[in-house]
């Protein structure tokens, strides 16, 4: 266990470095630069500006000096005053006094909005992104789960139908339909819940909904295929035929082996979730992240890039790393080594 | 292999002719598998749907008196009659509080451009169609062709190539599809002329945009591929069958084309058209973000996009091009649901 644990800890770390390395690359390969405007910029501003971000050393150099501000943390004494150049996301005081503190992971400056690190950036916008990316998760998983278990329990009944037709309106339903379907029918017409916005729960439902219910529809399917599979196992009939109620049997038994496979899809589906934010967020007007990135990009903001890159890339590794945990919990059979 | 039967069956050796009688009314695999479709009766309006959907996409310029990027200035955000009916918060000017000035002329109204919302939205099934035919091509392609040879030649080299599908699970698909797309856009417009780069970008320019999304889903689609055709390969490696063939001396690449990929096609085909549905909101999500198609081809992303903007005062402008992203899309999970139980019988058993 302990050894799967590193090795697979290890695989993270190399893919998260497989990440920045192509990303670091592939965004020095696209023409243009950060300062390259309509209206160009005299060639001694364009040379003071590159220079001041270090823009004309070799991209192999700039990796190496990015790679090392994010990576080496410093511990700093006394009051700190701010700069963009200078602000780390992990600020942990340290019990020695003078106000020591353990500071990692400094994202750099963003090039474009050049009174904000990528770190400030990243912290005002990024939770707004999680936020909605776990209540889709939520609203996923609360509809998904229960209609598949119904579905797989009544197989062949109205019930099931039911369920099944859901889940194929829901997978040919993406967020970019469902979005604007719910904003006008129950924001515009019924006036039931705010059309757009963000900070309160009402504003937090449909934009939750829109990018939830088509993966809850996948959900539905798997819960309801493996649940099947599951109750036809023998240690279910057993289980059966020793005179345990059938509420006890679907839930202790069945249900948890069950979830093994809708378990394993929930990394991926969060990821996509939370990347899928970038349309849910535009419809509703919702100021996140995914804005962030696309004009980051467009305007070559190196830095920016590479800051929402690497955390959606964290969260993602994250999440699949959590879900292979949850597998030895779930099956205590699946051993690795 | 349904060829070959039939081609013997044609010429029965004499004697056994009443056997050859019944071979020929079995129909083989894909005979089967067609009729089962047909009898499949959601995969059926599927079907109809969508060929309704290539017929008009086909047929585009003679159902639409209107260029998809002809603009009037004169018919700003206008909707007819009958819109304004169907949709109760629209108000017609004339009304109180009325804002919405009504034009018969155009089938659905007109965006915020002035544009026929009827034309874009039928010039717009091109593109989905063709990414929703490409799409699966493109992963189908690389995906059997790199999982085959990952499962046939086993050992290292399938450890080594199944590694580099894990890692490229792990990357953020959208991520890496966006950051391509500004590469390929940016990069090769400014390429030198004759070079490859520079001819891909002429070939792109004249679909429209179409290229580098086909090349996208192209590099994100193929993992799930390639790891099927692959287990489907080990597990054919081993049967009776490919051993014979080995053993009366046919090359690998003959028992490859020939023993196994007609074996593993099947459920590598269902698994594509399940997919379809995908690539087609993957498209969609690619122009309502500004990184698809070329303006003014029309898509239905960026015509949904533009169209919220605005959907307190003009809902027909996101909502019909919406309803016909919806509709595609249920199509082709009616067809894909009717074609894994027609080609996959085993699978749909477990996952209805």
């Amino acid at each position: 266990m302990a050894q799967y644990f590193t090795r697979s800890l290890l695989g993270l770390v190399f893919v998260l470095f497989l990440v920045s390395v192509i990303t670091f690359f592939l965004m020095h390969q696209v023409p243009g630069g950060p300062f390259a405007r309509e209206k160009k910029l005299p060639q001694a501003v364009l040379d003071n500006l590159n220079a001041k971000y270090s823009l004309d050393d070799p991209v192999w150099k700039q990796y190496v000096d990015y790679i090392s501000d994010l990576l080496i943390p410093t511990v700093t004494t006394g009051e700190k005053k701010f700069s963009v150049t200078e602000d780390h996301l992990i600020n942990i005081k340290l019990p020695f006094g003078d106000k020591t503190t353990f500071r990692w992971m400094n994202f750099g400056p963003s090039y474009t909005d050049r009174t904000r690190s990528v770190n400030g950036i990243i912290g005002t916008h990024l939770p707004v992104s999680f936020k909605l990316g776990v209540a889709a998760m939520l609203v996923a998983m609360v509809i998904g789960i229960p209609l598949g278990t119904v579905a797989a329990l009544r197989k062949n009944s109205a019930a099931d139908y039911f369920s099944m037709s859901v889940a194929i309106l829901g997978v040919s339903i993406p967020a970019i339909v469902l979005g604007p379907l719910l904003q006008y029918v129950v924001g515009v017409e019924l006036k039931w819940l705010p059309t757009s916005g963000w900070g309160s729960f009402e504003q937090l439902i449909m934009p939750a909904v829109s990018l939830g219910f088509a993966q809850s529809a996948l959900l539905a399917r798997l819960t309801r295929a493996s649940l099947l599979q599951v109750l036809n196992e023998d240690y279910i009939r057993t289980a059966r035929a020793k005179g345990l109620r059938s509420r006890q049997v679907v839930i202790i038994h069945a249900m948890k082996n069950a979830m093994i496979p809708v378990v394993t899809v929930l990394g991926p589906l969060f990821a996509a979730l939370l990347t899928g934010t970038f349309v849910t967020e535009r419809v509703f007007g919702i100021a996140g992240m995914g804005q962030y990135f696309i004009i980051s990009i467009n305007q070559r903001d190196y830095a920016m890039i590479m800051g929402t890159t690497l955390l959606f890339a964290f969260f993602i590794v994250v999440a699949n790393f959590i879900v292979d945990l949850t597998y030895v919990w779930l099956d205590p059979r699946i051993r690795f080594d | 292999m349904t060829a070959e039967t039939s081609e013997k069956v044609a010429q029965p050796l004499p004697g056994t002719a009443r056997l050859g009688k019944e071979l020929e009314r079995s129909r083989g695999p894909w005979g089967d598998a067609v009729r089962r479709l047909i009898r499949h009766r959601a995969a059926l309006l599927g079907l109809t749907v969508i060929i309704a959907f290539v017929l008009i996409a086909v047929f585009a310029p003679y159902l639409t008196s209107y260029t998809y990027a002809e603009q009037n200035y004169t018919a700003i955000n206008t909707a007819p009659k009958w819109v304004i009916d169907l949709f109760p918060k629209m108000k017609p000017v004339g009304e109180d509080m009325g804002y919405v000035r009504v034009n018969n002329d155009y089938l659905l109204g007109t965006d915020a451009l002035g544009r026929d919302l009827w034309t874009r939205i039928i010039f717009g099934a091109r593109i989905s169609l063709a990414v929703a035919f490409i799409g699966p091509l493109t992963s189908l392609l690389v995906g059997t062709v790199y999982g085959m040879t990952s499962g046939y030649i086993g050992g290292r080299t399938d450890n080594i190539l199944m590694r580099l599908v894990d890692v490229m699970y792990a990357f953020p698909t959208l991520l890496l599809i966006i950051l391509m797309m500004v590469f390929f856009r940016s990069s090769f417009t400014q390429s030198e002329v004759g070079s490859l780069a520079y001819r891909l970008n002429k070939i792109d320019a004249a679909f429209g945009g179409m290229l580098f999304i086909f090349i996208g889903i192209g590099i994100t689609s193929w993992m799930d591929t390639a790891r099927l055709a692959r287990g489907q390969v080990l597990s054919l490696r081993e049967k009776e069958f490919i051993e014979a063939a080995r053993s009366i001396g046919v090359r690998d690449m003959a028992i490859i084309f020939r023993h196994v990929l007609p074996n593993i096609l099947g459920p590598v085909i269902v698994r594509e058209s399940l997919a379809i549905p995908r690539y087609i909101s993957f498209e969609a999500f690619l122009s309502f973000i500004g990184l698809g198609v070329n303006p003014p081809t029309p898509s239905w992303g960026s015509m949904i996009s533009e169209g919220s903007q605005a959907i307190k005062s003009y809902p027909n402008q996101a909502i019909f091009p919406a309803l016909a992203l919806f509709l595609i899309m249920f199509a082709f999970n009616f067809l894909g649901d009717g074609l894994r139980d027609a080609l996959d019988p085993r699978a749909s058993e477990a996952n209805k």
